[in-house]
């Protein structure tokens, strides 16, 4: 339905964005390549390399597993409370360590699980001994909890609340004990998504960053993104960084790979709070339960988000506020975060156009099916090339170009709007394929086209999707540090590394403020993101 | 094995609703049950199986009053309008769940569950799933697990509504000869006119959150001083 030179344009815009991509992503692995490959061959498979590769899988397993454990229990009693108090709110706020900018939440962990915090005190008026450690691999287990098993409990709780009503009635009808509930109706729907559900906490714990930098360390605590970091920053020894890479590039192809075979599970927003009413586990027994439970999961995760404002109104936050420091750093992090933002938003608006585009076609040949594949791929290639390994890259060619300081600045912009790509697609794609189902004739009949269709047909209902994608990006942005890790110095702060900084240094005090402000601007853009998409699904 | 069913001034609230019931049904009788959208016949149906219940007054099922009692402790089987088999679950589980909730059978129950396929007319199916059925033959499924159920009371909430209208006629032969079998009381709601006179011996009228009209089919089709059931016997 587009006249040729709307085609023209569709596709060119995906071009560009296909050759923008392509081109970032290319340079930085030509330049893994094409370093002194003598030196990196020997450096794959060392004891060190080993260690590191073996302890990234075994706490990706463990976080995983644990994850799980704990948020089956937590779907199951939700998905059977439809009525408990405030469930809506629980719900919502397993939805919030997802948003949360993952060094605010480290943060957070050590003021509750850490040696002063509250955990470990109760556990010695118990007269336990050896306090549990928030830093190594049970801190880095407990972190990962934290930010995956709501996930989890999410995706599952999804699950359950899909089921039809009547499976629910039939089921009390039918008189089935709780074990028959689980083992004939619960059991199978969570059974089905519960490997895409590990795959996809798997994935994010074995390329976790933030967490493993702030809690782990060391080389018996130490990932792949993290040991890649290391190697450049501290050790310069770019031969291992390069190793260390591939290896890592090795891991997440292998792990997407086997994700895709994996039936995805999806979690729909609109879904949460229709829970069916439920006949089953009225006993006291059941109902105790499911309440320790449900109170459990969210001291879990509210104590920590507690123990952030607690400590951050604790901070001196006026002077905090006032400090040439911050002000610099916010402004640094926010012209970074608008333009990661916009990047980002503007490669995939032109990603879904050309793949539109593609789509429109009477007969589209081989050659345009495999370029709207391939457009699809690139949204998503960051998750293939984690930032740390974009960044050694670029690192390693800027380095023979002279000064990197100079770019790094651009360099955390383009890896910022990569990152982010993958959730802007998700929402931009749905929305602008809903858009153009209800347009596309009409405007093709009336031959709009051009800037009048653009700002009278496309924009108005576009706003909303647009803007919620905006605010994502940059929340993303504002909250990383895993691109400013490689990039950071004192010419170049943004807040998160400012607050990491303050860390290393044992200004905890001075952290947990920074930490509380940066925590306030990521909501206060996810809440202005959130809000333009409720609207926008109310339009539906 | 039938018994009557007795809602005696139970009253309910939903929303801005209140449903005030009074009725005696026979037992071993077809009641049709019918009146408009929200007019209140799934609710007197969940009264009955239990997933309403009751703010005042008293139901009985055969002379016990169960107004209290959990759903599983009801004799009553029910028939929905869709999602009566679990979709992960095979035709042999989803039939033999009615026998015991832990599919706990014996020799006797699982022949007895093979039989109740043949009898709705799909022998040799015990191993498909649900999805590879035709929504006529899902009705049949449930239809079997009621027959192993045994139990008196047998409760249909528009069971062929999503049915074409010659499936309809066959499903509702099923159920007669069913009943011919079991003798258990049944009551099944309908908007279909058509259904009541081919099913029912009584039929029940709804209106308003309350039982307007409970009748003999014969005299129910020809009552016609009532403006809102005449609009509904006229479809």
């Amino acid at each position: 339905m587009l006249t040729a030179a709307q085609r023209k344009w569709s596709l060119g815009w995906g071009f560009a964005a296909f050759g923008g991509i392509a081109f970032f992503v290319g340079t930085a692995i030509a330049a893994l390549l094409l370093w002194d490959s003598g030196a990196t061959g020997g450096q794959f498979f060392t004891p060190y390399t080993w260690q590191i590769l073996r302890f990234t899988l075994w706490q990706a397993t463990l976080s995983t597993i644990l994850s799980i454990l704990f948020g089956l229990p937590v779907a199951l009693a939700l998905a059977r409370r439809p009525k408990f108090p405030g469930r809506i709110w629980i719900v919502r706020l397993m939805a919030l360590p997802m948003g949360l900018p993952v060094l605010i939440g480290a943060l957070g962990l050590i003021g509750i699980w850490g040696r002063q915090g509250i955990v470990n005190a109760t556990l010695l008026t118990l007269g336990v001994e050896q306090p549990v450690s928030i830093y190594g691999l049970s801190g880095i287990l407990i972190a990962h909890v934290f930010f995956n098993m709501p996930l989890a409990a999410r995706l599952l709780l999804a699950a359950l609340e899909r089921l039809p009503a009547e499976y629910w009635l039939l089921s009390s009808s039918l008189g089935m004990k709780p074990l028959s509930v689980f083992r004939f109706v619960e059991g199978p729907a969570t059974l089905r998504v519960l490997p895409g559900v590990a795959g996809l906490i798997f994935m994010l714990c074995a390329t976790s960053f933030t967490l493993v930098l702030v809690l782990g360390g060391g080389p018996a605590a130490t990932t792949l993104e993290v040991a890649i970091y290391q190697s450049l920053r501290f050790d310069f020894d770019p031969p291992r960084a390069i190793a260390l890479s591939f290896l890592q590039i090795g891991i997440t192809a292998i792990i997407l790979a086997v994700i895709s075979t994996l039936p995805k599970p999806d979690d729909d927003e609109n879904l949460h709070g229709r829970a069916s009413r439920r006949f089953d586990g009225r006993t006291a027994g059941a109902r105790s339960w499911d309440t320790v439970i449900i109170l459990f999961a969210t001291a879990f995760l509210v104590l920590p988000l507690a123990s952030i404002v607690a400590s951050g109104i604790q901070a001196d936050l006026w002077r905090l506020f006032k400090s040439p420091a911050f002000h610099q750093a916010a402004l640094t992090s926010f012209a970074i975060a608008v333009a990661a933002g916009l990047l980002s938003v503007v490669s995939s608006v032109a990603i879904v156009v050309a793949q539109e585009a593609i789509g429109d076609m009477k007969r589209p040949g081989a050659g345009a099916r495999a370029f709207a594949a391939t457009l699809g791929g690139m949204g998503s290639l960051v998750l293939l090339v984690p930032p740390v390994v974009l960044g050694t890259g670029w690192f390693l060619t800027l380095r023979s170009l002279g000064d990197v300081n100079r770019f790094a600045p651009v360099l955390i912009v383009i890896i910022n709007a990569l990152m982010a790509l993958p959730f802007v697609m998700r929402v931009l794609s749905p929305a602008m394929a809903t858009h153009r189902r209800r347009t596309a004739r009409l405007s093709a009949s009336l031959g709009l086209s051009g800037i009048s269709k653009l700002t009278r047909i496309d924009l108005p209902p576009l706003a909303k999707p647009l803007l919620t994608a905006l605010s994502f990006a940059m929340a993303l942005s504002l909250g990383d540090l895993g691109a400013v890790a490689l990039f950071g110095s004192s010419e170049l702060t943004t807040l998160p590394w400012l607050v990491y900084s303050r860390l290393s240094s044992y200004r905890t005090n001075d952290a947990d403020g920074l930490a509380l402000l940066l925590g306030l601007f990521c909501l206060l853009l996810t809440m202005l993101g959130t809000a333009g998409r409720e609207r926008h699904q109310q339009d539906e | 094995m039938s018994e009557s069913v007795v809602l005696d001034n139970v009253e309910l609230a939903l929303g801005a609703k209140t449903f005030r019931f009074n009725c005696a049904i026979k037992p071993g009788t077809i009641t049709a049950v019918t009146g408009s959208s929200g007019s209140g016949k799934s609710t007197l149906l969940n009264l009955i199986a239990g997933f309403e219940t009751a703010y005042s007054g008293r139901i009985l099922i055969g002379g016990r009053d169960v107004t209290l009692r959990h759903p599983s402790e009801r004799p009553v089987s029910l028939v929905f309008q869709d999602n009566n088999l679990f979709a992960h679950l095979d035709l042999f589980t989803n039939v033999g769940l009615g026998i015991h909730p832990a599919l706990k059978l014996s020799g006797e129950n699982r022949q007895a569950v093979s039989d109740a396929l043949s009898w709705v007319g799909l022998d040799g199916l015990e191993k498909r799933l649900p999805g590879t059925l035709s929504g006529g033959e899902r009705q049949r499924v449930a239809f079997a697990r009621a027959l192993v159920r045994r139990k008196p009371v047998l409760l249909l909430d528009e069971p062929f509504a999503a049915l074409d209208p010659g499936l309809r006629q066959s499903m509702a032969q099923l159920l007669l000869d069913m009943h011919g079998q079991t003798g258990n009381t049944v009551l099944i709601v309908t908007h279909d006119p058509n259904e009541v006179r081919r099913l029912a011996d009584k039929a029940i009228f709804i209106d308003r959150e309350t039982i307007l009209l409970h009748a003999p089919v014969d005299e129910f089709v020809r009552r016609d001083d009532l403006p809102s059931l005449a609009q509904f016997l006229e479809g």
